[in-house]
Order: structure tokens, then C-alpha cells, then sequence
């Protein structure tokens, strides 16, 4: 059947009409309009929305309806109409072939996951050049060339923007496209639910940039209610992108838990799982229980602005020490959300490069599963000087430094795999060698703010700030950078340049630590997070500091130009295995066939097998006994 | 890979351990003694030299630790570096009881020892630490009964200071007495700001409805900066001004004349509670 | 099609939609109200504003507003104002809408301003009960805060729409300050007017042009 729909391929006109990304703009947009009109009518009555000026209702209503608009028209309802009609299941109705299939809903995980992969980017550069023009405003201690609101705006936008699409950032691209072939599946276990919560996070980017013109966001990514509840209309867009968000990351986390679960290779057992399986599987465990507390929150934050009820108002009964409290409980999980795929990368990426078996294998799988766990008590560190009940802090100062002990794990798998190896520098290498330095200051650095004498000064202030962009920019990203290095050549085909990553590399690691640690300094003389006015004295440091921003974005301007060169102008073949590893997704042919596998392959040995005499080939793929593609 | 001699395992340790010994008995002392001075927020009062105290000691304790960890891969990168084309396999270890066990162990112990004497520094050392506890505090420093009261009412955007001990006097400016306990009862009427006092090292959320006390006692008169570190809408960056430590008599002279200076608003300012509920209660208009 | 020519249009692609995101997040970042500079020349210097209760018009019809008159005789709808260093800047402020009260009592004295007085309609007051204050008028670095008085609630023929007419019910306050070194400097209102919502204090209370503003301070 799809052999003949490719043998007759309509001309481009005809084929973009259609379910797909245009057809779900122009619904998206069409429904903004219709839920507006009902939320206009639903307000008729009610003087404290039509007082304001801003009907939170008709926005919120205006949203719910440019969702639901942007999903039918990328195609969602119609599998569920099908089936209603009495339509037989299938699996594959959009595994099409063509370039116009990333435009499209897909079930392909390969598919979802080079959406994900340029999707999350797209984002995640615009949530960077909020950094750059942030980093221009604090060139001045003054209020320069910014007026302090759009300044906020621009703090929420790339707060809110990096955190919505880092969470997704390693899960997305990687876990959708190499979960899989790593663990010997075809698919994952709901496909359609993967499309579905890639085609959430661009409408939630979208939603999220609108909020600019409805005021913006005064708030930051935290949005501390009651000063959310006061926002401008901006807030809305912030709830509601948030909400796509947390249920995209929940089915993410969903789908990848249910795969890793139940649809490993025969063989594949718990020790042989790639560790970045494990990572992934960590991360989906916290992403499961974390995520639906920010759905429930920000809902909660939607009803105290739409429906007039005072969840964290304290003078109508409520209390924000409450939002504080669901929010850090998603927040703080959130921030493992960010790490744990970074540990998973980094120590998939280091055996292969130092040729030797991954040092402590069950210390890491102890480590992350340890994170995941601990992560879970410690969110009340963000509440030290909020004037909650002081007696527990002690025990959250505990449980937030036993964090520190699996994480130590991590470092210590690091250091034994490096011990008598021989290591190549490769791109990939050097950035997962990076992340560790990065993450090494990150993580010493967090000791300082669990500390609650010392808390009681950094608190609120750069210090944090330079901490977490020590965790996040400089582990995730890090590792995320060296994941697109490591499979960039399996997932698109082609070589990226190696000489303009190189440059990259340096000027990214570089530029990235003369950016961040003067900002730990910063803290410490008194600089408050979120500010567009500071203290004369402290210019030259801010000065420094923006300059080396900007050489870290340049730096990000060359991985865009390799990256576009390598892949539309130079398009030099990738080898289906160039660094001769023994990942099992590495052992597919390039580009990987649509089925992944012609047979399921039975997994006779682990992963990282490096010198290891006498080691079998990863997998047997020609199992005689085991069903073929298709059944 | 069979000419790999079990025998070169120890000189890499001890090469190690020597490189970092010599890098940490260098950075330490320069930790102690040169940074350390400089390092937030001072000693205008007891809760800031604890907190000092706190960054110096950590700060002596943490840069080992990551020495030790740059130390050793910096070391790999430089002898275990391949170079050349030919890619080979080294040994395969793939772990080692006795080195995980011993690391377990020993940031086992540095965390719990960091924990102990956190809580130990926190509750009965510093009395809190200058951090905001909330409206029933737990570690309560000596005569705390006796604690000169100083309200912190956080608003959209500017502090304003009560003096319940003086007839409830509110002021725009921030001054306390050297040499005698200060209670600060930091509050809001509206959202969430955070009252900083960089010198004296309090810090302590300003909540709705809340009443949150943070302990100072100063021992040096001078000035002192004050923030919000708590994002509370436009101009949260704005919200900052200098407040002062005074000598006794100072500060009794002070205090009276910001009672002239408020005379005529005295009357209309509502009794002094612990927190304040004004109208617009729940949406104005 | 060539490889050069995929390249080109691929990245000329990027670029402009790069140019587009910069120019919708720049084009709302650089939006900001005229500036209305006072009028005469320095050391002594007027302004003259006034408060409306309903600005009447889009975007935000029933938001509370500021307004400033400009050397013309027209009023702007501004709140960035220009005044010279070291100057005597004398305000005169026609307030159109009625009292809603000061959430904090503690800003019914007026500071910061020549003799810590202001004239409101025509009487000379160290004080205003905090309860009749419609607005207040405040520099915070300057140490200048001015209670507005509101019109009384039954008062006849109030104002609806911007800008309002001395014809209709208004309060007059009048009071001068000194302005220091150049700077930009910014000031506000602190009464919770924003009606609608929480405590009062959003919508038009963050927002520049209506009861924010910048108070720039030139050599």
C-alpha cells in the first residue's frame, strides 16, 4: 500500500493540504478566536473579570480552544474517530516516507525523535537570545536600554522557555529515537501518545511567546503566586504553557517507562541495559510522579486568576507558602529531570572513547536510582528563610546533602572508566569530559545553598543562579551537545564537520565558565537574582560577564553553521558505525530501516564489553527461533 | 594489553595523591587566609560571622574534594591519552569492591559530618543564622524575651520599619541599636518579598499573613545594605536602601526624632499586630 | 538544485526567521511612552498631571491612568518625565478620580517635598487622612512621597474618559521637590487603585504609561 503512495507523489501544493502543521495553525488559530468569544460570553456578569480589562477567562477558553484546534488539525482525533466508526487498529497508519512526514503527526519514533531534536532546539536558541538580550540590559546598572517590566518578561521567557524545553531536551530527541533501538524494539509501546507529546511542545512554545503580547510575564519561571495571581494577561499564556508541558513530560515518561519495562530484546537484562536506558529510566520514573503536581498547581494558579477563587491569596484564606510547596515538590524532581539523562549520556559516551567497560556499572545504576528517590525529600530547601516551620530544617539541610552521595557515584564511575584507559579526545568525548568539570562546580557549589548559615546569604541571590546554570547549562546541555555529536551521524546520516566542532567545543566550555562563575562572585557581593538595576560597583564584573554571554551564544552560532553546512551542503555519508562502539544502535545500518530490526535480536552480551576477551558480538540479529518484522 | 604490569597500578595512586597534597596544602591556607576575609557577609553581627564562618569552612572543605576529582581525570587525559588512528581497547576493569566501598564511605561521612555540624551551627550555634523562622522559632538565642522587636512590612515596592516598643512608630528608614538583641518580625501586605540585610546577614521571606522572625545581635555600628531577594513585580530591584547600626544613645536620639519627624501620621496608622490585612481584601474595585 | 543554491535558500531560511523572532521579542522590548518634558526653564521648573479613574480608550479602556500635560498645553498619555538636575520642580496634579484608600496608612504624610507639605486645594496639609487619598504621587530615591486626594464618591459631573476637563469634579494638589544628579530615576503610585484585581495591585500598577513611570533626571 505505501509502495503505490510513493510511486504517486502529488505535486508540493497538494500535499500540504492536509492533517498537518499548517492545517493545526490555521484550526489553532480559528479556535483562539471561538474560545474567546465564549470565554466573552461566559464573563458577562462577572464585574472582577470585566473590570480588569483582561478576561482571564476569555483567554484561558481562547487557549483550550487553539489546543484543541492545533491537535485535530495535525490529525489526533482521527484514529479515535476511526475506531468509533468501527475502523479495524492499526499500527502504522502514518509511518510515511518523505520530508513532509516531520510536518505531520508520526508514529515513527525515529521520526518523533528528529522532531524532538529540532523542535526543542528551535527553543531552546530563543530562550538563549533572551539570554543575550538580558546580558544587554545588565551591561548598565541602570534601567538600559529595557524598561524594568520587559526585563522580567525576558527573565520569565528564558527561565520558563529553557526549563519547559531542557526537561525534554535529552528524553525528546535521544530517548524517542535510541531508547528503542537500544533495547532491541521496533517501537515504543504508544506511539501515538509520542506524537502527541511532541506536538504539545510547540504549541506550549508558541502559547509561552504569546504571553508577550498580552504584557508579558512579571513573575520569572517560578511565578510565586500571589504575585502571579496580580500578573498581567502574559500569566495566562505562562499557566497554560506550563500545563502542556507537565502532561506532555508525563506521557513522555509514561511511554518510556511502559517500553523499557515491557519491550526489551530477549537477553537484554537488567545488567545489560545501556546505562542510558537506565538514566531514561530514572528520569521517566520522576517525570511520572513530578509532572501532574505542576498540572495540578498551575491549574490552581488558572482558577484563583479565571475563577475568582484565592488558593494562595492569605487574605482571603489561602496561603502562598502552598504554591511554594507544590511547586518546589514538581520543581526540585525537575531538577533530576534535568541531571539524570545528562549522567545517563555522559557514561554511555565514556566507554566507548576510553575502550574500556563502564568502572562501576551497578554503582551507577545505584547512583541514578538513588538521585531518583532522594530527589523526591529535599524540595523544601527553596522554602530555608520563607519562615516555614524551622524545626525541619534540618532535615531537608540532610536530605539535600545525602543527594551528594549517589551523585558521587556518577564522578567515581567517571574516574574508574578513565583509570589505564585509552582515551580518544573525539567531540563527544570532550564534551561529556566537560560536563563533569561543569557539573563538579555545579554540584560543590549546590553544598553552599543546603547549608542553612550559608543560605541565609546566597539565597535569592547570583549565587544560585550561577549554581543551577552550573547544573543545567553546564551539565545538560553539555551532555546534550554530546549526545548530538555522539548520534547526530546515526540519526541524520551525515558527518558533522569535525575542525568547526572543535571550536564549538572550546568556545562554548570556555565562554560558558567565564560567564558563570563571575556570577557566583556576583551573589556573594549582593546581587539579587531578577534585577535590572544593581549596584555601580559590581558593573565591570557584569560587564565581563555579559561580554563572555555573547561569545557563548557565537559559540552556538557556529554549532547552527556546522550543523547546516554538514547536513545541506557538504553531506558527507556518515559510517553506520564511526566510532566503533558496541551499542547496539550502532550496529544498525544508516539510515536505520523503518521496522529498526528485521528480527528481534536476541542480546547475548552487554554493552560495554571493551577489551574484555573472548566477549560475543552485542547481539545475535539473525535469531532463528524468533518471530520476523512484521507479526 | 598483556604487558600491562599490575605493578604500575600504585605509582599513578601515589602520583595522584602526591599532586593533590601539594595543590591542597597550597589552596587551603590561601582559602583560610586570603579569601576568607573577603568572604559575605562579614562580622557586623553574630549570625553574619556564622555565616562566615560557614563559607570559609566549606569553601576549605569543597576545593579539596574537587582537586582531587580535576586531579584525577587531568591526570588520565594525560598518561592514559591514545593517540594515533589505531583504536585499542583497554583493560577491561570493570570495578573494584574495596575503591567503590571506600568511596561510599568517605562522602558518606563528609556529608553527614557536613549535615551534624550544619544543624549544630544552625539551632545552637547561631541561633537560626539570621534566616527567617517563621512565627514560632526554634533555636531562640539568650533573653530573646528581651529582644528589641523591629517590624519589616514588605510592600509593592518599598520596606517600611514599625518600632512597636515606641508607640508603633513606622518609619522609611532602617535603624537598630549596636550591643542588643533585634527581633525582626518581617511581614507583607501584599506578595512575597524577601527582606535582606546583606551585613547583617538576615534573611527572611516577607509573606502575606505571615509573621517571620529572623534574630540579629550587632556588634559594629556602620551602615548596612538592604534588599529584596524575592522577585515582587516591577521594580524588585528597586526595592533597596541603606539601613544603620547605632550606638545606644544614637539610636534613642533617632527614634525620637522620627517620632516628631511622624507625629502628624502617627493617629492614622492601624494598631500594631503581626501581620495586617488591609483592604482590598480579595479584588478592588 | 545545486548544493550551493540548497544551502543558500536553507540558510537564508534560518536567517529570516531568526529576524523575525528577533524583531517581535526587540519591537516589544523597546516600546516605552513619550516622553513629556516640564516646562519653564531650570532651577525652576512645573509639571502638571492628572489622574483618571477610566482611561476611556484601547487598549485598556477601564484601566486607571496618569496623564501628563506636554509644553503645548496637550495631555499626554505618558509617565516618563523629564526634569533637570538640580532643579525645583513645582507639580501640579488634578485628580479626577475618587478615594480608594492607602493600604498602608504610613504614606498619608507627604515627605520629600518643599516644607514636607503639599496644597491641596488650596489648603497647605502636613498630613491627609489616608483614607480620602485616591493616588500618591512617589519618587522613592528622591524620599518623595505625595498622597493624592480623591474626589468624593457623590461628587457631581466626574470625569469618564481621558483626558479630563478642569470643568469636571477634580482635587488640585500642588507641591514642589528638588531633583540631585542626572539619572534615570523611577516613580509610582502606591495606592491599591487597579480595580479588579488581587489586593489592587495589578494590570495598570505595573504598567508604564499608567500609574508607573521613569522620572529622568537630565544635566
Amino acid at each position: 500500500m505505501s509502495a503505490t503512495a510513493i510511486a504517486v507523489r502529488p505535486p508540493v501544493w497538494r500535499r500540504v493540504i492536509g492533517f498537518n502543521m499548517l492545517t493545526g495553525l490555521a484550526l489553532g488559530i480559528s479556535g483562539w478566536f471561538l474560545g474567546g468569544w465564549i470565554g466573552g460570553q461566559m464573563a458577562v456578569g462577572h464585574d472582577y473579570l470585566l473590570g480588569t480589562d483582561q478576561n482571564d477567562v476569555g483567554i484561558f477558553m481562547g487557549y483550550l480552544f487553539a489546543i484543541i484546534g492545533w491537535l485535530v488539525g495535525l490529525g489526533f482525533a482521527n484514529y479515535p474517530i476511526g475506531r468509533l466508526l468501527g475502523r479495524s487498529p492499526t499500527l502504522r497508519e502514518h509511518e510515511t516516507a518523505g520530508w513532509t512526514r516531520y510536518f505531520k503527526m508520526c508514529t515513527d519514533h525515529k521520526v518523533v525523535g528528529i522532531q524532538y531534536l529540532f523542535g526543542v532546539g528551535i527553543f531552546f536558541f530563543i530562550g538563549g537570545l533572551n539570554a543575550m538580550l538580558m546580558r544587554t540590559e545588565l551591561l548598565r546598572p541602570v534601567e538600559r536600554p529595557w524598561p524594568a517590566g520587559q526585563y522580567l518578561t525576558l527573565v520569565s521567557l528564558h527561565g520558563t522557555m529553557m526549563i519547559m524545553m531542557t526537561s525534554a531536551f535529552i528524553l525528546g530527541p535521544f530517548g524517542n529515537y535510541f531508547v528503542p533501538l537500544m533495547i532491541g524494539a521496533r517501537r515504543m509501546a504508544f506511539p501515538r501518545i509520542e506524537a502527541l507529546t511532541f506536538w504539545l511542545v510547540p504549541a506550549a512554545g508558541l502559547i509561552l511567546m504569546s504571553a508577550i503580547a498580552f504584557g508579558g510575564i512579571a513573575t520569572g519561571w517560578t511565578g510565586y503566586s500571589p504575585l502571579a495571581d496580580e500578573g498581567r494577561a502574559g500569566m495566562d499564556a505562562y499557566v497554560t504553557a506550563f500545563i502542556l508541558i507537565a502532561i506532555s513530560l508525563t506521557l513522555v515518561g509514561l511511554n518510556l517507562l511502559v517500553t523499557i519495562l515491557t519491550m526489551r530484546a530477549p537477553g537484554l537484562t537488567w545488567t545489560r541495559l545501556p546505562i542510558f536506558v537506565w538514566g531514561v529510566l530514572a528520569t521517566s520514573v520522576l517525570m511520572v510522579l513530578a509532572a501532574p503536581v505542576l498540572v495540578a498547581t498551575m491549574t490552581m494558579v488558572l482558577m484563583d486568576r479565571a475563577a475568582n477563587t484565592s488558593f494562595f491569596l492569605a487574605s482571603a484564606g489561602g496561603s502562598q507558602y502552598l504554591y511554594q510547596n507544590l511547586f518546589w515538590f514538581f520543581g526540585h524532581p525537575e531538577v533530576y529531570i534535568l541531571a539524570l539523562p545528562g549522567f545517563g549520556i555522559v557514561l554511555e559516551i565514556l566507554p566507548v572513547f576510553a575502550r574500556k567497560p563502564l568502572w562501576g556499572y551497578r554503582l551507577a545504576v545505584a547512583g541514578m536510582l538513588g538521585v531518583t528517590l532522594l530527589s523526591f525529600m529535599v524540595w523544601q530547601h527553596h522554602l530555608f528563610v520563607s519562615g516555614m516551620n524551622a524545626g525541619l530544617r534540618p532535615f531537608y539541610m540532610l536530605t539535600t546533602e545525602l543527594i551528594s552521595i549517589p551523585t558521587g557515584f556518577i564522578f567515581l564511575n567517571a574516574i574508574g572508566t578513565l583509570w589505564r584507559a585509552r582515551i580518544r579526545f573525539t567531540v563527544p568525548m570532550l564534551f561529556a569530559l566537560a560536563f563533569f568539570f561543569n557539573f563538579l562546580i555545579g554540584g560543590l557549589s549546590g553544598v553552599f545553598l543546603s547549608d542553612v548559615p550559608s543560605d541565609v546569604t546566597t539565597h535569592g541571590s547570583y549565587f544560585v543562579m550561577a549554581h543551577f546554570h552550573y547544573t543545567i547549562m553546564g551539565g545538560l546541555v553539555f551532555a546534550f551537545f554530546g549526545a548530538v555529536y555522539y548520534w547526530l551521524p546515526k540519526m541524520l546520516g551525515v558527518t558533522l564537520n569535525e575542525t568547526l566542532a572543535k571550536i564549538h567545543f572550546w568556545m562554548m566550555f570556555v565562554f560558558f565558565n567565564l560567564t558563570f562563575f563571575p556570577l557566583f562572585a556576583a551573589g556573594f557581593l549582593d546581587m539579587p537574582r531578577r534585577v535590572s538595576t544593581y549596584a555601580p560597583h559590581l558593573q565591570v564584573l557584569n560587564d565581563f560577564v555579559s561580554a563572555s554571554a555573547f561569545m557563548l551564544g557565537f559559540s552556538m552560532l557556529i554549532f547552527i553553521a556546522n550543523l547546516v553546512w554538514s547536513l545541506v551542503f557538504a553531506r558527507v555519508p556518515a559510517l553506520a558505525n564511526p566510532w566503533a562502539s558496541r551499542g547496539l544502535e550502532w550496529q544498525l545500518p544508516t539510515p536505520v530501516p523503518t521496522e529498526n530490526f528485521e528480527r528481534i535480536p536476541v542480546i547475548t552480551s552487554g554493552p560495554y564489553e571493551y577489551g574484555v576477551a573472548g566477549a560475543p558480538p552485542v547481539a545475535d540479529f539473525t535469531p532463528a527461533a524468533l518471530p520476523a518484522a512484521g507479526s | 594489553m598483556t604487558e600491562i604490569v599490575s605493578g604500575r597500578i600504585p605509582r599513578h595512586g601515589r602520583r595522584i595523591i602526591g599532586i593533590w597534597l601539594v595543590l591542597t596544602a597550597v589552596a587551603v591556607p590561601l582559602i583560610v587566609l586570603v579569601l576568607g576575609p573577603h568572604l559575605p557577609p562579614g562580622r557586623m553581627t553574630a549570625e553574619a560571622a556564622s555565616q562566615r564562618d560557614a563559607n570559609v569552612l566549606m569553601t576549605a572543605l569543597l576545593v579539596p574534594i574537587a582537586l582531587l576529582v580535576v586531579v584525577c581525570f587531568v591526570y588520565s587525559f594525560a598518561v592514559f591519552r591514545q593517540r594515533g588512528e589505531v583504536i585499542l581497547d583497554g583493560p577491561p576493569l570493570k570495578g573494584h569492591a574495596g575503591a567503590q566501598l571506600f568511596w561510599i564511605v568517605l562522602t558518606s561521612l563528609i556529608v553527614l559530618a557536613l549535615a551534624v555540624w550544619g544543624s549544630y551551627t544552625l539551632i545552637a550555634g547561631s541561633h537560626g543564622a539570621g534566616g527567617g523562622q517563621g512565627p514560632d522559632p526554634v533555636a531562640k538565642p539568650n533573653g530573646y524575651q528581651h529582644a528589641l522587636p523591629v517590624q519589616v512590612i514588605g510592600q509593592q515596592w518599598e520596606w517600611t520599619f514599625r518600632y512597636p516598643t515606641y508607640g508603633g512608630l513606622e518609619t522609611r528608614d532602617l535603624a537598630i541599636p549596636n550591643h542588643v538583641l533585634v527581633a525582626f518580625h518581617v511581614t507583607s501586605i501584599d506578595v512575597t518579598h524577601s527582606f535582606w540585610a546583606y551585613e547583617l546577614g538576615v534573611k527572611a521571606d516577607a509573606v502575606p499573613g505571615v509573621d517571620n522572625v529572623a534574630y540579629v545581635h550587632a556588634h559594629k555600628t556602620g551602615f548596612f545594605q538592604i534588599r529584596c531577594a524575592e522577585l515582587c513585580g516591577l521594580w524588585h530591584g528597586h526595592m533597596a536602601k541603606k539601613g544603620r547600626v547605632l550606638s545606644s544613645s544614637a539610636f534613642q536620639a533617632w527614634i525620637a526624632a522620627a517620632k516628631t519627624k511622624n507625629a502628624a501620621v502617627m493617629a492614622y496608622l492601624p494598631k500594631y499586630n503581626r501581620v495586617y490585612f488591609p483592604a482590598p481584601l480579595r479584588r478592588a474595585g | 538544485m545545486s548544493k550551493a543554491a540548497r544551502f543558500g535558500i536553507v540558510s537564508a531560511g534560518i536567517a529570516a526567521g531568526a529576524a523575525l523572532i528577533a524583531f517581535y521579542i526587540v519591537s516589544y522590548l523597546t516600546v516605552t511612552p513619550p516622553v513629556v518634558a516640564a516646562t519653564g526653564t531650570a532651577p525652576q521648573v512645573n509639571l502638571t498631571l492628572q489622574t483618571v479613574a477610566a482611561f476611556g480608550h484601547p487598549p485598556h479602556v477601564d484601566w486607571v491612568s496618569y496623564l501628563a500635560e506636554n509644553a503645548h498645553g496637550k495631555w499626554v498619555h505618558s509617565t516618563v518625565l523629564r526634569v533637570p538636575a538640580n532643579s525645583t520642580v513645582n507639580v501640579t496634579i488634578y485628580q479626577f478620580d475618587t478615594a480608594t484608600g492607602l493600604r498602608n496608612p504610613f504614606w498619608g504624610r507627604p515627605r520629600g517635598t518643599a516644607g514636607g507639605t503639599i496644597n491641596v486645594d488650596g489648603k497647605t496639609l502636613n498630613v491627609l487622612n489616608p483614607d480620602l487619598a485616591s493616588h500618591t504621587f512617589a519618587i522613592p530615591d528622591l524620599g518623595v512621597s505625595v498622597p493624592l486626594k480623591g474626589v468624593a464618591d457623590d461628587a457631581k459631573n466626574q470625569c469618564s474618559v481621558a483626558p479630563c476637563s478642569l470643568s469636571e469634579a477634580h482635587t488640585t494638589v500642588k507641591f514642589s521637590f528638588q531633583t540631585g544628579k542626572p539619572g534615570k530615576l523611577r516613580w509610582q503610585c502606591f495606592v491599591p487603585c487597579a480595580a479588579g484585581f488581587p489586593l489592587g495591585f495589578g494590570g495598570p500598577m505595573q504598567s508604564l504609561g499608567w500609574m508607573d513611570g521613569y522620572l529622568e533626571v537630565v544635566g
